[in-house]
This record gives C-alpha cells, structure tokens and sequence, in this order.
C-alpha cells in the first residue's frame, strides 16, 4: 500500500457518502492527548478547539481545505472598513432545543472575552456586536480586520438560555473559583455530534446530532474517543483492529502501518514551518564563548548558520522524505504565501566558512541551541542534525533538549527569552501571514503585544510598520504585496532560518475514510465507515 | 535475609497466647513511636509535594493566558494566598490536604480529589490482582525450585526468573501488547473495557467480560517482577531453613517429607516473605505507574504522568502525599506484625 494523501480521501469521503446507507457506525480513534475540558472557552488548544468543533459551531466553518465556508451565519459583508454584517442561519437549534438566535452570538462573544477564558484575544478583535433583529448582527472591529471571520471558526458559539440557567455565563477558569462549572463537564452546542459521557483523560463518547442543520458526509452514528499517550499503544492499538484512526503515529513506524493488513499511513503537509531562531538583541550571547559581543548582530554570522544547513538531508534522513524544506516562515496553505520565495537558503558549507571567517570567527564559535523534544516532529533529532552540520563549518553547537513543558517555560516571555539559539515551529491560528509577522517577526513590544513568540527579537522597523499596515489593509492585493515586501526583507537580512514544514502522521484503518485538515484536525463532518 | 531468627518461631509462638501486662505496654509505646514516625515522614513528603508549588514554575502562568495584564496577575496571585510566608502556606496545604482537598487541578479545572478518587478503583483493581498472580504463582515456584534445586525445570524456571527480573516492565508490556494483541488478537491492546458503578464511586472491570480481559495483560505485566522476586526470595529462604538443624531434627524423629517441608520448612520461610510482600504491595500501587501508561490504563499513575507532561502540580502533589501515605500505612501495619511475632524487637522496646 502506498502513503495515501489527505486530498485522495477527502474525494473518496465524498464519492462514498452519496451512497452510504443509514446504519449504526461507531468511529473509534485515539489521539496523543486528552479532551481537558467541554467548554469551548476554557484553553486555546488546537486539538480542544477542533475536537469540541464537532460539538459546538462558529458563524463560519473549514471545509476539507480549509477554507472558510458558512456556518451559523449564512452570510457577511462589510458595511463600513470596522463593521460587518452578519446574516444569521435561522431554524437551527441547540442539542438540548432551544432556537439559535442573535443573543446567542452577542453571549458567546462576552462569554469568550470573560475572566478565565482563554479566547480573550479572538473575542477582543471584536470591540461592539449589536443586535439588528434576531438573525441580523453588526459587528464591530476596533480596526480594519480584513480577515476577522477566519478567526469566527474556533470563536464557538454556546446558547445564551443553557449557560444562564446552569450558571456558566464565565469561562471555565483554572483558579478554581468556580468549582465544578456547568460547561467544563457538559455541553449543549449546535454541531453534528453531541457528547454522550466524557471522563476526562479516559474516554469520550459522542453520538450523531439527528436534527443537524446540514448534509454531512459523514455516516457515523457514534465516535468513541481515547487518549493513548504512549506511541507504541497507540500503533498496536490501530494494528490490532480495536481503533480505526490514530494520530499521531512516529515517522519510523509508517512502513509497518503500510506492511500491514488493513491499516495504511495517511500524510499530507502540515501547515505548521518548523525554524531556528537566533538571539539577535543581547550585547553578549547568554550561552557561547564568545564574550562581549554577539556574534549573531552580525548578518554575515547569520548567512554562515543559514548556508552550512542541507535542509535536504534533515528531510531524507531525519523525516524519512516527508517533510517540505522551506525559504518562507508559512506553509503553501497560509495566505500571503509567495512561491517564488519559498527557495531555501542554498547549502554551501565553503560560502558559509569564508563568511565566518570575513566576520571574524575563522575557527568558528561555541553556541548553546535549546530544543524541545516531544513537541515537534523528530524535534530533537532536527537539532542533532543541524548541530553535526554547523560543526562541519566549525561552530560547534551544543544541543540542549528538554521536554516542552521546560523548553517553553524557559525560551518564552515567561522565562525571560533564556535562549541563545532555539528550534520553534508556528501555525498562524488565523492561516494567514499577518499572525506570523505580529507574532514572530515584528520587534518585541510588550504594549502593542507585537512580537511576543520573536523570542531573538529580530527587529526590523519598516516590517513593524508593514506589520501594523497590513493588520488594517482591506484590499487583498494591496495587503498581500506588503506580506511578501515584509518576507523579502526577512528574508535578505536572514533573520531566521526556516527548516520545513513538517508532515501531518496518521494512522488509519481501511474501514473508515477521513479528511486530513492541514491544522491537524478531525473533522467528523469528513469520517466515513465504509 | 535474616534467617537464624525465624527457625526459632516454634518456641516462643506459646507466649503469644499468654501475653503479660508488659508485653501490651511495649505494643503500645512501640506502635505510638512508629506513628510518631509515620507523621513525620508524612510531614516531609507533604514538604516536598508542596514546595513544587514553590519552585517548579510560577503557578500563575500556568492558569493565566498570556494576554493577562500584571494587575490581574498580581489580584489573582493575592486570592491564591500566594504572598503570604512559605510555612503559612505550606501549614495551609498540610491542613486542606488532611481534609481530603488537594485544590484544583490546573488543566481540567476541577477538584484534584475526585479526578483521582475517579481513578482510585482503576490502580486498586490492577495492584490487586497482580498481588494475587505474584504470591499465587511466586510462592509454589520458589518452594518447587527449592526443593527440586538440581532438577532441569527447576533450572529453567530460575533461567526464566532472571529475564523476569532483569527486564524492564515496559517492553515486557509492549511485548505482550505484540503477541497477544496484535498478531494473535485475543486480548485488548488498552484501556480497562466496560466497567460497572458500584457503590456509586467504585467502578470494576470485574463484573464484564471485556474488563477481564483487559486486565489480563496489565496485571500480568505489572505481576512479573514481583513474582519472580518473590519466587527468587521463598527459594532462597526455603533452602536456608531445610539446612538447620530444625529441619534435620525434625527428620530425624521421623516425620515425613511432606510434612518437614511444608508444616516446618515453608511456614518459618513465610514470615519474611510476608514482610517483603506488604512493603512490595505498596511498590505495586506505585509501579502501576509505568505498566499503567503502557496500557492506557486509566489509573491514578497514568494521571500522575500526564501531570508531569502538562506540569499540573496539584495532581503531582496530591499524588504524592498520597503514595506516600499508602506506602505508611503498609509499612506500619508491616511493622507492628513484625513486633508481634519477633521477640528481639519487644527486647530492645524494654531495655
């Protein structure tokens, strides 16, 4: 069996659901994680929010690639550069019954920006929702935000009545002083499955919302979800034919899921770039041997990192051919994508010498590169890798891996950028360039919440003033050409070293079919019992 | 172990039943000073449980999202009594943990008391069950190995007992997962199957066939060190006692063999394999934690390492205190049956 991509069975899903009969199907799957919670506002987790997307809704939804389609709004427009207009969809209803109405949307949105959620950032990119009539809102945004609805997919919408009556009008909050809210342990949204029982960390179990507003694909009466951590479990559990999907599964064991019977590996590109920062802010780097000053502030030390990696070999050797090298800090799938940029930095371990040497390191320097080791794909091994190669040019690179929990508490803002060198990999929640500029590549500034992720602090002022004039453009052409002016620049002054984007790893049965979506999320919308 | 004291039970084990005033008295200033000690050790588990609050990682962060302004930070920092002195606060963690309350868990925002009285039934079942399959088999295969020590499938059997002992608990579980689950499927890969509410809190993997079959792998898994332990050390034992003059004495006047062996030899061998087996009961609730996460069972270890990865330190702490209180109780009652039946202890209480 070959690897099958997420295109061929998202078409096959569709193909077979014109003819799938009703019967009782029960979908069983694992995931590397638990569901920690129901409530949709209690953590910003990509997994929560897309696992809790079959339950609950947002006004607009992903299709199989990702692009926005209509959900609980039938449709907007914008009626002046800060509002939208929203049409409500009208006939819907909650699992429990009560009508989906305006009020709803407007106490989703205060509910999301309560104390204790953790979707305060999405509810505050909307300053005012007003109430038209019952299935007409305004919204209003404190600037121009050309791509607000695409981060109404995860704002997901609870019903006003139930949370009021069950005492959940706040956000589940991790301090406790809301012992036992309704919403963390329950859930009443308006999406195709409702949750039968869920023991966190155990099993979850979810049956089909008959009075779903839409045609779905999907035949599959009932879900059935556990968390399986361990990796070699999780296989097993998939090869010995008690789950039909598991996921994550390890690059080495895509062979043996292909080589055996009725289960094959399912990849396809992740829209997550996996890339090596530098500090490039400190006077003195925080761990090298060299003393007084940094050698990273010099661009030709940056070029000589760049140029001494062979992104190829980390993707032959490492990630066994899946992976995607990358010139860009965003996937083909995000917008303000440019091809023609996506070249990688050229291998050319002579160049790299001669410009050590021209910056005067001719014997090269010792560095300290921190790395996470179970968060990424072969993220440790990546690290490894790349530090064998910057010998060669004789920086010789130590690699410092820990598990994520103390990778993040110790890079991040949190633990004061205590990093020299590290390996990160970003997915723009909005799958669109300006979340990467923002986040990653604008000048760290702790009042404007710009460039909080830039953990190096490249800074560069004509990209912050790009950044902050593409937040605002509302023409697309206009905004993506100063999306690829910012890139360009990066991209000349090799303010990161962008590695791949790394391969989504599925193990699936050949009894069911499903959409592999980009941000490594399943869709039950998709899942098909054949 | 200590053998030469145990061949000697016969003659003291009469004064067991007329025990004097003396002998009650050094029972009681003996089990006071070893629950002085009990709560001491408690105390300093509780110490260290509670100072990862302290010292792994700000809690605040670990509640707030990063938008959260340092107003907010320092409000919810004020309500958490986190400003107040270390020993006040380690005091009121001692206090709420005596009371059962654990407070809440960072990541599913619940009370730290249920999620693990939740997963209470799950450990309790396995840890039973494998004690069971380790004395049960342990126990006949040392007495065998021993009294048979030159035979060929005694030697086998101690071949295989090294493998027991010397390989780890986690590819012994992912070699049974192998065979058992993936190229024969007769036994479930994970999980604990169907269980059934009892009690209300109680659940059991007992009453259903799929949580007897679930627990087949696991408790066999996590029952092989023990079992070998127990094997190896009844075998030793066993092999020291048909040695003294006690059991050639015994020979002597004539007894049969099945009677030497198991009415003399065996019942003297079992006082330290009592011993070792409670102070191994509480090693199996603990040890559950590796078994526990190769087989997705869902039990209070599996929670303990899913806290770790998602450093959610009140689980961590609750935990903890409670292993260790586990491992106290077990290691009291151990103790005060012990004193009840070596009289060297009484001695050194009197002196």
């Amino acid at each position: 069996m070959k690897l099958r991509y997420a295109l061929l069975g998202a078409v096959a899903a569709a193909a077979i659901a014109v003819s799938a009969p009703v019967q009782a199907e029960t979908f069983k799957y694992a995931f590397q994680g638990d569901l920690s919670s129901l409530d949709p506002h209690s953590l910003n987790e990509t997994f929560l929010l897309g696992t809790l997307g079959n339950v609950y809704e947002g006004l607009v939804l992903y299709d199989e690639q990702m692009n926005i389609i209509p959900g609980l709004a039938e449709s907007w427009k914008l009626v002046s550069p800060t509002t939208w207009e929203f049409k409500l969809r009208k006939g819907v209803k909650f699992h429990e019954g009560q009508d989906f109405t305006a009020d709803d949307v407007i106490f989703s949105w205060q509910r999301a920006g309560s104390k204790g959620s953790d979707q305060k950032t999405r509810a505050g990119k909307m300053s005012n929702i007003t109430k038209i009539d019952d299935y007409t809102i305004l919204v209003e945004t404190p600037a121009p935000n050309p791509i607000l609805v695409t981060d109404l997919t995860v704002l997901l919408i609870m019903d006003k009545e139930w949370s009021e009556a069950n005492g959940s009008t706040n956000a589940t909050s991790a301090t406790g002083d809301d012992k036992g809210n309704y919403a963390n342990l329950n859930a009443n949204g308006t999406g195709p499955f409702k949750v039968k029982s869920n023991q966190a960390d155990v099993k979850t179990v979810m049956v089909r919302n008959e009075n779903y507003w839409k045609d779905i694909p999907s035949n599959v009466t009932q879900v059935d979800f556990t968390p399986i951590k361990e990796a070699a479990t999780r296989v097993a559990a998939l090869v010995s034919g008690e789950l039909d999907l598991v996921y994550p599964v390890p690059v080495q064991d895509w062979q043996r899921l292909d080589e055996s019977e009725g289960v094959s590996a399912l990849a396809g590109p992740e829209a997550r770039t996996i890339f090596f920062g530098m500090d490039q802010s400190r006077d003195e780097l925080l761990y090298s041997n060299i003393k007084g000053k940094n050698p990273f502030k010099d661009i030709r030390v940056r070029q000589a990192m760049a140029h001494a990696l062979n992104l190829d070999a980390i993707k032959q050797k490492v990630m066994r051919n899946a992976a995607t090298p990358a010139g860009l800090m965003v996937a083909p799938q995000i917008n303000g994508f440019d091809e023609s940029l996506n070249q990688p930095y050229a291998y050319d371990p002579e160049k790299a010498k001669a410009l050590l040497a021209e910056a005067g390191y001719p014997d090269g320097f010792e560095v300290t590169i921190d790395c996470p080791n179970n968060r990424y794909v072969n993220d440790e091994k990546i690290c490894q890798a790349a530090a064998s190669m910057w010998a060669k040019i004789g920086v010789k690179v130590d690699v410092l891996a820990q598990p994520k929990s103390k990778y993040f508490g110790k890079v991040l803002e949190t633990g004061g950028y205590d990093t020299s060198m590290y390996l990160l990999g970003w997915t723009p929640s909005s799958m669109d360039s300006e979340n990467v500029l923002s986040s990653l590549i604008a000048c760290q500034n702790k009042e404007t919440k710009k460039g909080l992720f830039n953990l190096g602090n490249y800074c560069n002022p004509k990209i912050d003033e790009l950044t902050v004039a593409i937040g605002s453009e509302t023409d697309q052409a206009k905004r993506n050409a100063m999306i690829s002016e910012a890139f360009v620049i990066l991209k000349n002054e090799y303010g990161y070293i962008p590695i791949h984007q790394q391969p989504l790893s599925w193990g699936v049965s050949d009894r069911v079919t499903v959409n592999q979506r980009a941000d490594n999320t399943l869709d039950y919308r998709y899942v098909v019992v054949k | 172990m200590t053998g030469p004291a145990f061949y000697q039970v016969g003659p003291f084990l009469s004064n067991r039943f007329f025990p004097s005033v003396s002998w009650y008295l050094d029972m009681i200033s003996f089990i006071f000073k070893r629950l002085l000690q009990s709560v001491v050790v408690m105390l300093m588990v509780a110490l260290i449980a509670f100072s990862m609050f302290r010292y792994v990682g700000d809690p605040i962060n670990n509640m707030v999202g990063q938008d959260t302004t340092d107003t907010e930070r320092a409000a919810l920092a004020q309500n958490l009594g986190l400003n107040d002195p270390f020993f006040v606060q380690y005091g009121r963690f001692v206090f709420k943990a005596m009371q059962g309350d654990f407070g809440i868990s960072y990541k599913y925002r619940r009370p730290v008391s249920g999620l693990i009285l939740e997963r209470l039934s799950a450990t309790l079942e396995l840890s039973f069950v494998s004690a069971v399959l380790a004395l049960g088999i342990g126990v006949p295969l040392g007495v065998y190995t021993a009294l048979r020590s030159k035979g060929i499938i005694s030697k086998g059997i101690m071949v295989l007992s090294l493998m027991g002992v010397s390989l780890p608990t986690f590819l012994i579980g992912i070699l049974l997962i192998l065979l058992f689950g993936v190229v024969l499927r007769w036994l479930p890969t994970f999980g604990r199957g169907d269980v059934v509410d009892v009690f209300g809190w109680w659940t059991t993997g007992f009453l259903t066939i799929s949580g007897l079959k679930s627990l087949i792998l696991p408790s066999i898994t996590l029952a092989i060190f023990q079992l070998t332990l127990i094997m190896r050390l009844v075998r030793a034992e066993m092999l020291e006692v048909l040695r003294t003059d006690f059991v050639k004495f015994a020979r002597a006047r004539g007894l049969p063999d099945g009677t030497v062996h198991f009415k003399h030899a065996l019942k003297n061998t079992l006082v330290p394999v009592i011993t070792i087996t409670g102070l191994q009961l509480g090693s199996l609730i603990a040890f559950a934690i590796i078994t526990e996460s190769v087989f997705q069972w869902p039990g209070m270890g599996l929670l303990f390492i899913q806290a770790i990865a998602d450093v959610d330190i009140p689980i961590m702490a609750a935990y903890l205190v409670i292993i260790a209180f586990f491992f106290v109780i077990i290691n009291m009652v151990v103790d005060i049956l012990y004193f009840a039946v070596d009289p060297r202890l009484r001695a050194d209480a009197a002196v």
